[in-house]
């Protein structure tokens, strides 16, 4: 008995499952969906192709200089290291976002909570943010030569590197902060002031925890930005080689490095293998930070 | 004993007068519902009771309304009035949290900091909501993986774990099944005698079988108020009856 409703089952044919001939027969009728078919499968293959291009050349040019010369503590002309210059970032970095994230998240819960809705201030500071995150940065980078490095006269320093960095990603994390505010649903809002919890611990206790993922992808964006960016360190944090021995003094980060590197022509090798390790740097700190993310929202 | 005095309220949503003169008491340790179609005002009605309303942009409200003769538009901490004043939503809000800090944040909000304590609020609010024995084993897994039934009735837990006196329930079991349904409707004959539930239903035969009060609302007015069988069996207003009977709405 058994056996024979067995039997049966493999006799079934799915009809959900649609063959190839059939699918093909289909597309005999309608020819265009063929053609949106093809167009859309050749538009992800080569950007993935690009992509993987990308990575592919830059890992074939720079593994092999991926010396443990590159990564001496000292650097001087003979040996030109990249250790510096990645203290360098990770510090820059750092001091970047304890400047930028208190006041983008801070704005953004004003903008998202605070503000009413249709407010003018609102429209007028949400255009300013994106008219600013669309400014190239060379322009961060005079204003923040102008601004910090001379009229306040701290020089090219760290400092002023860090200040210019952080106007730059405030937008984003301003953004990215709103909409993680905006999409956490009224609900929560709802049943944590109907329990008698005033506006404070309602944000601080319901709102923020929720939005943590997309907050900390804002930040993510923005370490990415900050790691990459050249154009507005370079007039500001300038480009000197060694470690740098505080806040005042100036330093390069990895991206100036290896633009330096390159432009002068003499070290293209070692630049190849800095932009390995660029790439390996921005990775890691992504792949860390969704890890975060995760654990940060699985825990609730 | 009236627990809740409401006198000539008028409600604006900007232009929109949204309730119209309307005049309700309503007594302590009952069940009073607010029947009507939608768009009549009767959640309006509702959320005014705990300030909900002023979350609401653009909302004016006149009149008098008084919890124990105390009137709750005056000079008095909003928060505090929440708290005796708790509301169970339409659909359940859990927060992402675990269930025990579900239960426990209405009592930590108010300055509960004791472990031993804060276990006890737990257990007892988990057991008055009748649902301590399907989640004593998962007190710290998160509420968000419950059934919807069990969410509800989570929702109804943490607001009474800070003792309010009266709860106020906005069609909580409209997105539920019967079975949900009749258990809440159970729990809330068995939660009268401390407190007094002020709920808005849909479902006429839900204020058939646990009202003791019931008031129909149409068009932003107060049509008629009484006794839930007198309503039922012997309304005195047509549009009453209309409703009831199923003739519109």
């Amino acid at each position: 008995m058994a056996d024979a409703i067995n039997e049966k089952q493999s006799e079934i044919k799915a009809i959900n499952k649609i063959a190839f001939s059939q699918r093909l027969k289909e597309y005999k009728r309608k020819p265009l969906s063929l053609v949106m078919y093809l167009i859309v499968v050749l538009a992800a293959a080569l950007s993935i192709f690009a992509l993987v291009f990308l990575i592919v050349y830059i890992l074939v040019m720079g593994v092999p200089h991926l010396t443990p010369d590159l990564f001496a503590w000292e650097y001087n002309s003979d040996n030109v290291s990249c250790m510096p210059a990645i203290i360098n970032t990770i510090i820059i970095t750092l001091l970047t976002l304890l400047i930028a994230v208190p006041f983008g998240i801070g704005a953004a819960i004003y903008l998202a909570e605070y503000a009413k809705r249709g407010n003018k201030l609102v429209k007028v500071i949400r255009t300013m943010a994106e008219t600013l995150s669309g400014i190239p940065s060379i322009v961060y980078g005079l204003f923040g030569m102008l601004c910090f490095v001379t009229a306040f006269q701290w020089g090219y320093s760290v400092l002023a590197g860090a200040f210019t960095l952080s106007i730059m990603v405030l937008p984003t994390i301003m953004r990215t902060t709103e909409e993680a505010l905006i999409a956490v649903p009224d609900s929560y809002r709802e049943g944590s002031y109907g329990l008698g919890a005033g506006k404070l611990r309602t944000i601080v206790k319901t709102i923020l925890p929720s939005a943590v993922p997309g907050i900390l992808a804002g930040v993510i964006l923005a370490i990415g930005r900050i790691v990459g960016e050249t154009a507005a360190l370079i007039y500001t944090a300038g480009s000197t080689t060694g470690l740098v021995d505080g806040v005042m003094s100036s330093g390069r980060t990895l991206a100036i490095h290896m633009y330096m590197l390159a432009n002068e022509g003499l070290h293209t090798d070692q630049a190849w293998g800095t932009a390995v390790v660029l790439l390996v740097l921005v990775l890691g700190i992504n792949t860390l930070s969704s890890f975060i993310a995760k654990k940060l929202s699985s825990k609730k | 004993m009236d627990k809740f005095t409401i006198k000539d309220m008028n409600l604006y949503y900007g232009k929109f007068h949204a309730l119209k003169g309307v005049n309700l008491n309503m007594p302590k340790n009952q069940i009073t519902a607010f029947i009507g179609p939608s768009g009549c005002g009767k959640s309006t009605l509702l959320k005014s009771l705990n300030r909900m309303n002023d979350l609401v942009e653009g909302c004016k409200i006149t009149g008098d309304i008084r919890l124990d003769g105390e009137d709750i538009y005056g000079n008095i901490d909003i928060n505090i009035l929440r708290k005796r004043v708790g509301m169970v939503f339409q659909k359940a809000n859990p927060f992402p949290m675990s269930v025990y800090d579900n239960i426990a944040y209405g009592p930590r909000t108010h300055g509960i900091k004791s472990k031993a304590k804060l276990d006890e609020i737990v257990e007892s609010s988990l057991k008055d909501a009748a649902i301590w024995d399907e989640l004593k084993d998962r007190l710290k897994k998160s509420a968000l993986g419950l059934s919807g039934g069990q969410q509800q009735r989570l929702c109804i837990a943490r607001a009474l774990a800070v003792k309010p006196e009266v709860l106020l329930m906005d069609e909580a079991t409209s997105a539920l099944d019967p079975i949900s349904t009749g258990k809440i409707e159970e729990l809330c004959l068995k939660l009268k005698n401390q407190y007094t539930i002020i709920m808005v239903t849909h479902n006429m035969q839900q204020a058939l079988r646990i009202a003791d009060n019931t008031a129909f609302f149409l068009l932003g007015k107060m049509i008629e108020y009484g006794n839930t069988d007198q309503i039922f069996s012997n309304p005195r207003e047509k549009e009453t009856e209309e409703y009831i009977t199923g003739r519109f709405g």
